[in-house]
């Protein structure tokens, strides 16, 4: 067997077995460190694809720094109580939300599986993952760039606005999340509860 | 074809994706732990993800890889902001889930 298709074999495995995880299991931090597997599942499927900086990135961002805060907000809160996935407080949910999931399954599965890959038959149209096409001219060398020099090539020239634009918008989400977070002065009043709601309205 | 000379393609990773994408909607529906519902949203980004890595392979196109790399920001983005919202909540109802948190349906 090829070493890609015994990667690819392990690292599915990986996934598969963590995205389950993450859904049965009944403590929140346990789904936290399934999802860190599935998330590292999915860097070896990145490396597997030689999209080598966007495997470190998904480890160092999303294993490293949105987990952390998964479990960081867990531990804080104290809800880390196990829930009983026996109760069902909507009647039918379950049944109907497996029977949604599946149909959408079967519909990724038969578009897949019946359509060809070769849509357009364009290649390369955003510009070639091998090739820094010349930027900065650069002399023709025979060994491929780096996908990080390829990346950062296209990212600080035709996507530069874009860029800028994220990084406006993690300061939003930055500014956002403090003042969400902050505690208000004076006491907190409960939420409404459903009865007090439907005697206001 | 032996097995020796078999070589993953473009739609066996489509596949991996459509299963992880399933089931993180599968999460997204059955649970009810506010937290647990928003990493069930992170198994459906990574899922794109992946797809959007294998079609950037298939293609030779750094178009792939660019898209992943904004998804990973506007992810970073939503899971603070989604967090801060739970925090908010839990501090005022603690052991809230999703069926508490009702007050803004129609």
């Amino acid at each position: 067997m090829a070493a890609e298709t015994l990667v690819f074999a392990i690292a599915a495995l990986l996934i598969v077995a963590g995205a389950l995880g993450v859904i049965f299991s009944r403590n929140p931090v346990h789904s936290a460190l399934w999802l860190v597997q599935t998330l590292f599942g999915v860097a070896i499927v990145f490396i597997d694809l030689n999209a080598n900086f966007l495997a470190a990135v998904q480890v160092i961002v999303y294993a490293g720094a949105i987990v952390i805060l998964f479990l960081f907000v867990i531990m804080l809160l104290g809800v880390d109580k196990a829930e009983d996935l026996n109760i069902e407080p909507i009647v039918g949910q379950r049944p109907i939300a497996v029977v949604v999931a599946a149909g959408m399954f079967a519909l990724l599965l038969s578009v897949i599986l019946s359509v060809g890959h070769d849509f357009t038959g364009a290649t390369s149209s955003t510009g070639p993952l091998d090739d820094v096409g010349g930027a900065f001219g650069q002399s023709v060398t025979t060994k491929p760039p780096s996908d990080v020099r390829v990346l950062g090539v296209h990212l600080f020239t035709d996507y530069v606005f874009a860029f800028e634009i994220t990084a406006v918008l993690l300061t939003i989400a930055v500014v956002g999340a403090v003042l969400l977070a902050r505690r208000p002065s004076g006491p907190l009043e409960p939420l409404p509860e459903g009865d007090a709601l439907e005697v206001a309205s | 074809m032996s097995l020796a000379e078999l070589h993953p393609t473009t739609s066996w990773y489509l596949v991996l994706s459509a299963v992880v994408f399933s089931l993180g909607a599968l999460g997204l529906l059955v649970r009810r732990n506010p937290l647990v519902m928003f990493m069930c949203v992170e198994l459906m980004l990574n899922a794109v993800n992946v797809t959007f890595v294998a079609f950037g392979k298939q293609f030779n196109d750094v178009g792939g890889q660019l898209a992943v790399f904004f998804v990973l920001v506007v992810a970073a983005a939503e899971v603070v902001v989604g967090l801060a919202i739970v925090v908010t909540i839990i501090r005022r109802r603690p052991g809230a889930t999703a069926d508490d948190l009702s007050m803004l349906k129609g």
